[in-house]
């Protein structure tokens, strides 16, 4: 029992279907339980008032909206390295969700600092550099859809992800020389003396339970329909071949 | 390798090569900012750093789509793959050849231009410097967004989308070092992280570049 079994197709579509009922299911009540908790059932800031809530959209969005990315990356070197196809297709069904992730976070963001900071938006770092990365997002998926040859595409993404990690990191370091922002510290850290209240922190730590859960969930589906859209070109392709 | 190189740049240098296309697109930018923000010296010296990092970059952008895709079309890309000499030798000087055509003479016409735009005299020699030591950078970048882009019809959309985020560091220490030199303050930690940029990317992304090219000519 290795996880490498897991890249023949058959294999994996058999146990994500098995598996797949869980995770919507944890999906949906660590969602539910998170934001009905959140928004319902805290206390409003001191200072913030209501705005505060927003946090249970937003940094859960954040925070996965960087790790499909690396995500991404471990998915494409597997690709590169040992050429399981399910790798390269799950890489590709997890950058929309991304897209979406990063919009929820800058769109929050936005929501959150105009009544805060005053401003919709400002050249601060964390937010340039995602603006950044949705860059990446964009290419990444542009680069997959204007490709014919899957195998083609499923190879130059994966290079275009590799080179475009070390850019993202190198981009985040390069926006915090160039200005210090509005934007606060990290407040979630576990070795920390400063962090978000309690009474914030556990409803945020289920939403983001739960955003994990949904982003899981939408891989496995997504990838399963990846690998049956393949095998329908596949047959089709027989098919023409034999009339 | 020599005669490679030779033979690209005659021909850009050429009719119908993109020699002076950039330099030409350069010059329009940078005229045409002082007619949309109005003639204030004041505010031109302040942005004219920025103003000519971007039209620099703006440049080398619009020429990248010619790198690769000439060779391409009538097919010398695949003699040069299966030439003697490494894929990543190739475009080392692919895009050593861009840069003498493209970098090299914005670099030149940099400080004229900085005159229409009020820099301040201090910036001149950090505004070459950067330019010199940035421009390399933008050229292998532009390469690797080239190679990845050059078998695709119309590619030239989803090119400036791929290399628009890889140029974003090169373009933030490049345009700091030349705002502090003309605002006289201290350069050292832009100029080394900008330069530290063009080794690694000179370095490495060579070989990116040649194995994204190879999966193209398979």
């Amino acid at each position: 029992m290795s996880l490498w079994e897991y890249a023949n197709p058959k294999k994996f579509l058999a146990t994500s279907e098995k598996v797949l009922p869980f995770f919507w299911a944890a999906a949906a009540v660590c969602l539910v339980v998170g934001l009905v908790w959140g928004f319902f059932f805290t206390p409003d800031d001191f200072r913030q008032g209501s705005t505060v809530k927003i946090i249970y959209l937003h940094v859960p969005a954040a925070m996965m909206a960087i790790n499909i990315w690396v995500m991404m990356l471990v998915t494409s070197l597997i690709w590169i390295i040992r050429r399981h196809h399910v790798s390269a297709l799950a890489a590709r069904a997890a950058a929309p969700v991304g897209i979406v992730m990063t919009l929820i976070a800058l769109a929050t963001g936005a929501i959150w600092g105009q009544p805060m900071w005053g401003t919709w938006w400002a050249w601060d770092p964390r937010l340039t550099s995602f603006l950044i990365l949705f860059l990446f997002y964009l290419g990444y998926v542009a680069l997959w859809e204007a490709i014919e040859n899957p195998d083609t595409a499923a190879d130059l993404t994966s290079v275009l992800c590799l080179v475009g990690s070390v850019f993202a990191l190198l981009s985040r370091y390069a926006v915090l020389f160039w200005n210090q922002g509005l934007h606060q510290g990290a407040s979630l850290s576990l070795d920390k003396e400063e962090n978000v209240a309690d009474v914030f922190y556990f409803p945020l730590l289920v939403c983001i339970a739960g955003f994990v859960f949904l982003f899981v969930a939408l891989v496995l589906y997504r990838t399963g329909t990846e690998i049956r859209a393949r095998r329908i070109k596949a047959l089709m392709a027989r098919e023409r071949v034999q009339a | 390798m020599m005669a490679l190189l030779i033979r690209d740049l005659k021909l850009a240098f050429r009719a119908g090569g993109g020699f002076g296309l950039g330099l030409a697109f350069f010059l329009i930018v940078t005229v045409l900012v002082p007619f949309s923000v109005g003639p204030q010296s004041q505010l031109l010296s302040t942005i004219a750093p920025g103003v000519l990092w971007l039209g620099a970059l703006l440049a080398c952008l619009l020429s990248l789509d010619r790198l690769l895709a000439l060779d391409w079309e009538d097919g010398s890309l695949d003699l040069l793959a299966t030439a003697p000499l490494p894929l990543e030798g190739i475009v080392s000087i692919k895009a050593l050849a861009h840069w003498i055509t493209t970098g090299l003479p914005l670099v030149l016409a940099a400080p004229v231009l900085g005159v229409l735009l009020n820099l301040a005299p201090a910036g001149y020699l950090w505004v070459v410097i950067s330019l010199a030591l940035g421009t390399p950078a933008l050229s292998v970048i532009g390469t690797f967004g080239a190679a990845l882009t050059v078998g695709l019809k119309r590619g030239g959309l989803l090119l400036s989308l791929l290399v628009l985020p890889l140029y974003v560091p090169t373009l933030i220490f490049g345009a700091e070092v030349a705002r502090r030199g003309a605002e006289a303050m201290d350069t050292t930690t832009p100029l080394l992280m900008l330069a530290g940029i063009s080794a690694g990317v000179i370095a490495l992304l060579p070989f990116a570049s040649a194995a994204v090219l190879r999966v193209n000519l398979r």
